[in-house]
């Protein structure tokens, strides 16, 4: 389902739009007593009607471009990844003698970062920030609807009822995949700018992919602001719910894994096999959190020079070919950010099946 | 009165609008409407009138297809709307109680979204939408955002609404709640008028004066009973056993008037009305209204006031709750 709905907010809406429609079997609300055979037509769309998700998701993409809080976090998201960029570009020249003909030179600007500066990188702006637009797109998504007595009107006219929450969640991640084509754009420039080179082919195709990977990432917290809107009936309780989980996800965790970690792989002797464990158990603890798993594909994917994140391979390489780095091409990159990629769509498609499921469970009346 | 309208076309046969057999919906041990029996035809404004919290609203969730009935059936339109909801919902208008609209958009836009979300073209809905702004008196505030209107403009936007996908039913839930006296009034005309132009219109309300005014047949819904339906003569008639009840007011001396009341043939009884000492109430074995009147004028009591009892909608009304928690009280 997700992975639908992301390839729909880039192109092809149409298209997919009618097969999904068909695939659709069963009718929300599946009647208890036995019923009588029915005559009359299955609810078929005459041909040329939209369906109902897509006019929902038409009305609310046009309310959130035209939103205040769009504008504030496009301006802010692009201020901070502007600053982030400018910096590592003012840094990268700085070495760059050392660094020509280094391949994938310009995509360094998104990650990289000597000990010497100051600015946070792109990468890790996004990562940190970027939940927030998923919870600002989603969390008054349903309530709202409650609260402003509009359900009832919506839910009552010829559309099923799961069209609401799917035209929310591919509004959403339109809006999120907007935002982050239009940072890209500014901060791309900036960069050619600064750095005086074109990005090759492969280079875009590479941020083209982390865009993606971004949207289904942002697309979780979505998902998961989307179900708090459900659940709780207050748009402000829904919204600090999102924000607590997004908080405890993205900064808490780190601390909580390395206590875990302790306990379960603990470094006795300080041997190199007992650190080696226990890094291991870290990282797979921290894989739990969303913002792990974005952060290593988002490492693998723009950084031709990653090749794996298995500790102990780290630790081979590091002793037999450190002087020796070597570059995957896209495809083979690709293979190393796969395991990550399909754990975030499933994080997102868990979640919004989880906030579909509890909203067609819901009484229309509050 | 509108029972005795002349321009309401009584509908010939053909099948029910909407028709319930034994619809029951249970939350849990609570039954929020105990098998009702319900039957609304074309052209007709059936008033289903009970306090809040009867069961009136679910019991529409229920015909929109919105909530699945635990045991019972619902027809709308010769269709099951727990099994058919879009194909029911494409043709019936349903204004919910408290309506809202999307405070950003203007009136207008969320007439629009509502076409779409209809499925109508967009030309054919905008000239449509010009007409019934018109008619709710909303062309001026049309481009307004919805933010700035008031309750009773809401509430008239929201017939406009309904009226978008031109519908065969209208539900209407307490569409007079929060609109002025003069907005009521325009509101019941509108309602009068969708009635005539053939569609079914269900009205669920606790605000008796209005639902008299403008039904033909009336449901009294309590505690998820229907309790009591039919015409409003019907109604009165089926109150009738008891004897008949009239309210004088007349000029005193208040000796006098008694007097002049009790020689009336046919009545039995004439006392003074405990919640009101200004009025007489006259018991009686038949309608003796007339001669009543006849006996007073020439007593030279002329009455200014003289109300048959039970005839009024809100006596029936009181009269079944009445009855009904006295039930409930022995049972």
């Amino acid at each position: 389902m997700t992975g639908q709905s992301i390839s729909l907010t880039a192109s092809g809406a149409a298209a997919r739009g009618r097969k999904r429609k068909n695939i659709r079997t069963e009718q929300p609300l599946a009647p208890t007593q036995p019923a009588k055979a029915q005559a009359a037509p299955k609810a078929a769309r005459p041909a040329g009607i939209p369906a109902g998700w897509r006019v929902i998701a038409a009305k609310e993409f046009a309310d959130h471009i035209s939103s205040i809080r769009f504008v504030v976090l496009t301006v802010i998201l692009t201020l901070a990844a502007a600053a982030s960029v400018y910096s590592t570009a003012g840094d990268l020249k700085s070495v760059a003698p050392d660094a020509s003909g280094a391949p994938s030179l310009f995509l360094y600007l998104f990650f990289y970062h000597p000990s010497t500066s100051q600015v946070p990188t792109f990468v890790f702006f996004i990562a940190l920030l970027a939940p927030v637009l998923g919870i600002a797109f989603g969390f008054d998504g349903v309530n709202g609807e409650r609260s402003e007595g509009t359900l009832p009107r919506l839910v009552s006219q010829p559309i099923h009822r799961d069209d609401v929450i799917n035209g929310k969640f591919v509004a959403g991640l339109a809006a999120i995949a907007v935002i982050f084509v239009a940072i890209i754009a500014v901060v791309g420039a900036i960069g050619v700018l600064q750095l005086g080179i074109l990005p090759s082919l492969e280079e875009v195709v590479r941020l083209a992919i982390w865009v993606v990977l971004a949207v289904a990432y942002v697309g979780l917290w979505l998902a998961v602001a989307l179900l708090c809107s459900v659940v709780f009936r207050r748009a402000a309780t829904s919204a600090l719910v999102s924000i607590a989980a997004w908080l405890v996800l993205t900064l808490f965790a780190s601390l909580l894994v390395g206590i875990v970690a302790g306990f379960l792989a603990p470094v006795g002797d300080g041997t190199a096999e007992e650190q080696i464990a226990n890094l291991a158990m870290q990282q797979n603890l921290a894989r739990i959190s969303p913002s792990q798993l974005f952060t290593e594909a988002t490492r693998a994917t723009l950084d031709p020079s990653v090749q794996t994140f298995d500790i102990n391979a780290l630790v081979a390489v590091s002793n037999e070919q450190r002087a020796l780095p070597s570059i995957l091409s896209l495809d083979q990159s690709l293979l190393v950010v796969w395991p990550q990629f399909v754990g975030l769509i499933a994080l997102t498609s868990g979640a919004f099946a989880i906030a579909y499921v509890s909203f067609m469970r819901q009484e229309v009346r509050a | 009165m509108a029972v005795a309208d002349p321009l309401v076309p009584k509908t010939a046969g053909g099948p029910p609008a909407i028709k319930t057999r034994a619809l029951t919906k249970r939350y849990g041990d609570f039954t929020a409407v105990d098998k009702l029996d319900l039957s609304v035809r074309a052209g007709e404004v059936f008033g289903l009138l009970g306090p809040n919290g009867a069961g009136k609203t679910t019991t529409i969730l229920m015909l929109l297809g919105l909530s699945e009935p635990t045991s019972g059936t619902a027809r709308v339109l010769e269709m099951d709307p727990a099994r058919n909801p879009i194909a029911v919902k494409r043709r019936v208008g349903y204004l919910p109680d408290a309506v809202g609209f999307y405070g950003s958009l203007t009136g207008r836009q969320n007439l629009r979204y509502t076409a779409r979300l209809n499925g109508i073209a967009r030309k054919e809905a905008d000239d449509h939408i010009d007409e019934l702004l018109e008619r709710v008196g909303l062309t001026n505030a049309a481009n307004s955002r919805v933010d700035t209107y008031s309750r009773g403009m809401k509430q008239r936007l929201g017939l406009a609404d309904v009226m978008v996908k031109r519908p065969s039913i209208v539900i209407l839930d307490e569409p007079t709640t929060s609109i002025d006296p003069a907005g009521v009034e325009d509101v019941l005309t509108i309602i009068r008028e969708l009635a005539h132009g053939g569609a079914a219109v269900l009205l669920a309300s606790h605000l008796l004066h209005q639902v008299q005014q403008v039904c033909d047949e009336i449901g009294i819904f309590v505690a998820g009973k229907l309790i009591a339906s039919g015409a409003m003569d019907k109604l009165s008639s089926a109150l009738g056993t008891g004897p008949i009840e009239i309210e004088v007011g007349a000029p005193p001396p208040a000796d006098d008037v008694r007097a002049a009341a009790a020689k009336v043939n046919g009545v039995t009884s004439v006392e003074k009305d405990p919640h009101d000492p200004r009025l007489w109430v006259v018991k009686a074995k038949r309608d003796v209204r007339t001669d009543l009147a006849r006996a007073l004028v020439e007593a030279g009591h002329p009455p200014y006031h003289l109300r048959r009892r039970g005839d009024e909608l809100d006596e029936i009304y009181r009269r079944y709750f009445a009855d009904y928690t006295e039930q409930e009280a022995t049972a």
